[in-house]
């Protein structure tokens, strides 16, 4: 889908971004992660050309990306930031129909959009359409950041930090808000942050930069099982490294199928490391465990945890 | 609500300037009490309501040709083609607006002559640093993150400028617009020493033949007609911010 050959870029005499080469898939979830200053977020800005890059080729479905106009490619990708950016004259409704807007939808397939996307993302639209930006609390604007980067159905979307200024409750719902969309969607996510555990959580492959090169790429397991480097530990935090691939997997993967236990029961969509918490809360060696329906599935038992990640 | 609408100053400075245009002649009699020694007490060379729609035509259309220039001037020089030539638009805006209009006007008549030409041509010059100003000022409060979302969503440049960045910048325009014909209601009048036809007209000929009445009964139409136009452009201005109004 965005492929990065030999890419470069310099701002003066420093290089923001050196020889990069990375193919990222259709349906992929790319996380770029780093210190500030690694590039990552000049790397993201180049794919649909608010920066241009000044050596090497960017390809989009495999046509370099200056065969476009650069209204065209951003049109053809959602665009979400930190600073969200609402239009504070427009509505909500309006400010989610930008791109369509642009693209020149007929006014009722707009309308019908607007509405589909509010609530996908869990905004009444008889309530939000008619309002004005500032009438909305931050998370609600970064939603219909979202939804506005979402609306002429984009090829890829390309996220810039956005829930970086969100309190961390905001900050978890969109972010699960986000993995539902990508599930269903399927669609291609580049997302930007310097948030190791929302990455973790997010990415189906993590970027490591630094410096302007990649340190390390591969799945958020791959990344905690083998570090390439010191750095990519001390990056993830070796202090707890255990608890975070703990995080990555769910108690449906570790269950004692068929085994029941008495007491209050896990829901089996919880993670590893939530269960972890459980056990020390309740001090307790097994929990008892249901589905999303509320179901008894199995058990799982504390020595569960502490088998190596298969 | 019928209190407020009471309370509300434009529908009175409105009936007071229509009244004083139309029916001045009616007041003759008590001009004639207030100034015994006066032979003539009423303006009678013109009348009130003639010099009223001349004065207000000269005023619109002067500040309709700055308007447009200074717009002009202020959107070019915040693109990023015209940004070099910002110093000089600004220093010469202000260099027009530190000479007095007096001087503006008597460099225009032996340029171009008496009439209505010097005085349009003094004033449209006049009233183009606030516009100029407010311009640069209004688009510089459209926030970074605007612009930075309008890019990213793939406005070109003009579809930047026309859908978020004058709107945007509106409520500072307008207000610059205000002072600039607000100045100019008030300069008009003094460019009937070159010979306009403005409510100045019965002021200068008042004062040229001590005639205070005369002086009193333009000055009381200008100031009118200043006032309503003010709060014709408030009234303006709120309708265009009302999406800053909380709901």
């Amino acid at each position: 889908m965005i492929e990065f050959d030999g890419v470069g870029k310099s701002f003066g005499a420093t290089r923001a971004i050196d020889a990069l080469t990375l193919t990222i898939e259709r349906g992929e979830f790319v996380v770029l992660i780093g210190p500030s200053g690694s590039g990552k977020s000049t790397l993201l800005k180049m794919i649909n050309r608010l920066v241009e890059h000044d050596r090497g080729k960017i390809r989009f479905k495999g046509e370099e990306i200056r065969s476009f106009r650069p209204e065209e490619i951003r049109r053809r990708m959602g665009y979400a930031i930190q600073s969200i950016g609402l239009f504070p004259h427009w509505t909500v409704a309006r400010n989610i129909a930008t791109v369509p807007e642009l693209l020149g939808w007929p006014a009722a397939r707009i309308a019908a959009r607007v509405d589909e996307l509010l609530a996908l993302l869990g905004m009444d639209p008889a309530l939000y359409r008619r309002r004005y930006p500032h009438q909305l609390s931050g998370g609600q604007q970064q939603r219909v950041g979202v939804a506005r980067a979402l609306a002429a159905d984009p090829e890829a979307l390309l996220m810039d930090e956005p829930f970086g200024a969100l309190d961390p409750v905001t900050r978890q719902t969109l972010q699960g808000e986000l993995a539902r969309i990508h599930r269903a969607s399927g669609k291609t996510i580049v997302l930007v942050t310097h948030d190791i555990d929302e990455a973790l959580r997010l990415a189906t492959r993590i970027v490591l930069l630094d410096h302007g090169r990649i340190v390390q790429a591969g799945t958020p397991a791959q990344l905690l099982a083998t570090p390439a480097s010191a750095f990519v530990s001390d990056f993830i935090g070796r202090s707890d490294l255990g608890l975070k691939r703990l995080g990555l997997q769910t108690v449906a993967e570790r269950l004692r199928a068929g085994e029941w236990v008495d007491g209050e029961a896990l829901a089996d969509t919880l993670s590893l490391r939530e269960a972890l918490s459980v056990f020390v809360e309740r001090g307790v060696e097994r929990l008892a465990v249901v589905d999303v329906q509320g179901r008894p599935v199995g058990a799982l038992h504390f020595s569960d945890l502490l088998r190596r990640t298969g | 609500m019928r209190i407020a609408m009471l309370r509300d100053p434009l529908p009175w400075s409105l009936a007071a300037l229509l009244l004083l245009a139309f029916a001045m002649p009616l007041l003759k009699p008590l001009f004639a009490a207030a100034f015994p020694a006066l032979a003539r007490p009423l303006y009678e060379q013109d009348s009130f309501a003639a010099l009223l729609l001349a004065h207000v035509l000269i005023v619109a259309a002067s500040s309709a040709a700055a308007a447009l220039v200074g717009t002009a001037a202020g959107i070019f020089v915040t693109r990023s083609a015209g940004r070099e030539f910002r110093p000089l638009v600004e220093t010469l805006v202000a260099i027009g607006q530190t000479v007095p209009p007096v001087a503006v006007l008597a460099i225009a008549v032996p340029l171009i002559g008496f009439g209505e030409w010097p005085a349009l041509i003094a004033l449209a010059l006049y009233g183009l640093l606030p516009i100029v100003r407010a311009t640069i000022a209004g688009i510089e409060t459209v926030p970074q993150s605007a612009l930075d979302a309008a890019d990213g969503a793939g406005m070109t440049a003009a579809q930047r400028l026309a859908r978020i960045e004058l709107p945007l910048a509106l409520p500072v325009l307008l207000a610059g617009l205000r002072t600039s014909v607000i100045i100019n209601i008030g300069t008009a009048a003094i460019a009937s020493t070159v010979g306009a036809r403005t409510l100045g007209s019965p002021i200068i000929v008042g004062l040229s033949g001590f005639n205070t009445a005369y002086v009193i009964q333009g000055a009381l139409v200008v100031g009118l007609l200043a006032i309503v136009t003010d709060q014709l452009f408030q009234r303006l201005g709120r309708h265009l911010g009302r999406w800053r109004l909380p709901a």
